[in-house]
């Protein structure tokens, strides 16, 4: 089958003022459709510049990212706000707009778009109720907790039907049970919806409960990628060893707890 | 001392302020709206052509931004001198309410410029990114995500920007513009009214108060509404 998403040899490289920045060196990496796509690293690794790559809010330097059938390098201005709307995002801040209630915010999209009124209405509580949040559809966000406020960007960053779903460290602001209830939503979503997940993350916890496929990023250049079990039994690249330890040393300690030994 | 005080709440005084507040209310008034549309302008035109805005041209940028720094960087008497012979050609004369008017607005345009910029300023860039995403053109950035974020600070300095215009008639008004600055100036200072003196500086205080109050009241009841307080 072939790949949904294509990131061939992509090099991304910041100029500031005497100094050049690689901060993505030669990635390469498909995305097939309905998976998803996990990618961890250490802070500074490049994660968001990737997905901002993906949204093309950056222009890569070197290489091609291919969607589907379109070479999104190649795209004008127009067709690019176009693309943009078969692409929902969610971030660890979410991001919601303060002045407008949770109706408002799932509408945005759809508004920009040009859509008549009633059809708003139909399909934002639609998707609210997809989210579980239809009873708070006239709240502002400053009203909700971090996990509402995340279900309200999964209902924003959907609302347009996309075919791509990108995160952010979606889940790094939220406590763990939340966490937990986000990642469920998710994992649904993209069962029912057949959506295409694009994961960024910290935490290999996050990866190992929603992922399919991994890659490890570092520094700009992924150094491990393939099946997130396989990368787990078997991890190749040192990052990847460094992260499954720091993974099992916080699982000792519970373990040392339930055996009576440990601190 | 008791005595002027009181006086200074006699009839005569009165009827002498009444018609100056008037005059005053109008140049301000005026101004105001000139000044708000100009400064909007002007302030999202500074903010979107940074080298990191939304429609970057660094050159317009540094240009612009440097105009408005050096009017800003003159007393406002000087501007207002500056501005008489500007007033002539744009209103055909240089002194008298109208003339006023178009000098105000030059010495504040460049204030409320910079405290809009400001004031947009705060919107984070994460929620500007997270509509780009969306697809938004700047169009949408500029007025349904800036502006309506921003609103609660947009407020407070238009207050501030209300409040510089009265000051300013007041010294605008020394150019035969008349007000109530005019008025404290001629009878309070020239002619030793204490009492007129008086009257005019309360009327000025009581104002500037109401409108600070009504100014932080909207403000806050906007954030209130969206939870923000
Ligand atoms: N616009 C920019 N100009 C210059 N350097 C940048 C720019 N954006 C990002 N960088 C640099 O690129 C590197 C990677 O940044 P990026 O935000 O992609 O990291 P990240 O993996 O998402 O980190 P985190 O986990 O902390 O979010 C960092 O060193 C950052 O300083
Ligand atoms: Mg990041």
């Amino acid at each position: 089958m072939e790949s949904f998403i294509e990131i061939k040899n992509v090099s991304k490289v910041f100029h500031s003022r005497n100094k050049d920045f690689e901060v993505l060196k030669n990635i390469n990496l498909e995305v097939e459709k309905g998976d998803i796509y996990g990618i961890v690293g250490f802070s500074g690794a490049g994660k968001s510049t990737l997905i901002r790559c993906i949204n093309r809010l950056e222009n890569v330097t070197k290489g091609f990212i291919r969607i589907g059938d379109h070479i999104i390098d190649n795209l004008s201005k127009r067709q690019m706000n176009l693309y943009r709307q078969k692409i929902g995002i969610i971030f660890q801040h979410f991001n919601l707009l303060d002045s407008r209630t949770v109706f408002g915010n799932v509408a945005f999209p759809l508004e920009i778009a040009k859509t008549g009124k009633d059809e708003i209405k139909k399909k934002v509580e639609k998707i609210l109720e997809l989210v579980d949040m239809l009873d708070k559809k006239n709240f502002y966000p400053g009203q909700l907790s971090g996990g509402q406020k995340q279900r309200v960007g999964i209902a924003r960053a959907l609302i347009k039907d996309p075919d791509i779903l990108l995160c952010d460290e979606a889940t790094s602001a939220l406590d763990p049970a939340t966490s937990l209830s986000i990642l469920d939503l998710l994992k649904s979503i993209n069962e029912r919806l057949g959506l295409t997940i694009f994961f960024i993350t910290h935490s290999l916890d996050v990866i190992k409960y929603t992922c399919n496929n991994m890659a490890v990023l570092e520094n700009g250049v992924i150094v491990e990628q393939g099946k997130v079990k396989d990368v787990f039994l078997d991890p190749k690249s040192e990052t990847a060893r460094l992260f499954i330890k720091i993974h099992k040393d916080f699982l000792a300690t519970s373990r040392a707890w339930e055996n009576g030994g440990g601190i | 001392m008791i005595d002027i005080f009181l006086k200074a709440f006699s009839k005569e005084v009165w009827s002498i302020i009444f018609p100056s507040i008037w005059d005053t209310v109008y140049m301000t008034t005026i101004s105001l709206v000139i000044t708000s549309f100009f400064g909007l302008l002007f302030g999202i035109a500074l903010l979107i052509t940074d080298k990191d805005g939304l429609f970057p041209i660094p050159i317009f940028n540094r240009v612009f931004g440097s105009i408005i720094n050096a009017v800003l960087s003159l007393p406002a008497m000087v501007v207002i001198i500056l501005a008489l012979p500007i007033s002539k050609l744009i209103v055909g004369i240089s002194y008298g309410p109208k003339a006023c008017i178009v000098a105000l607005t030059v010495v504040c345009i460049p204030i409320f410029s910079r405290l809009v910029e400001n004031s947009i300023l705060e919107v984070s860039k994460g929620k500007i990114e997270a509509v780009k995403a969306m697809g938004a053109s700047n169009w949408d950035i500029i007025f349904k995500v800036m502006i309506p974020e921003s609103l609660p600070t947009l407020i407070r300095n238009f207050v501030v920007l209300t409040i510089t215009l009265i000051s300013v008639t007041a010294i605008a008004g020394s150019f035969g513009a008349g007000g109530l600055g005019d008025i404290a100036v001629r009878y309070g200072y020239q002619r030793f009214r204490s009492d007129i003196l008086i009257a005019s500086v309360l009327t000025l205080l009581v104002s500037v108060e109401l409108l600070q109050f009504a100014g932080a009241s909207l403000s806050r009841k906007i954030l209130k509404k969206r939870h923000l307080l």
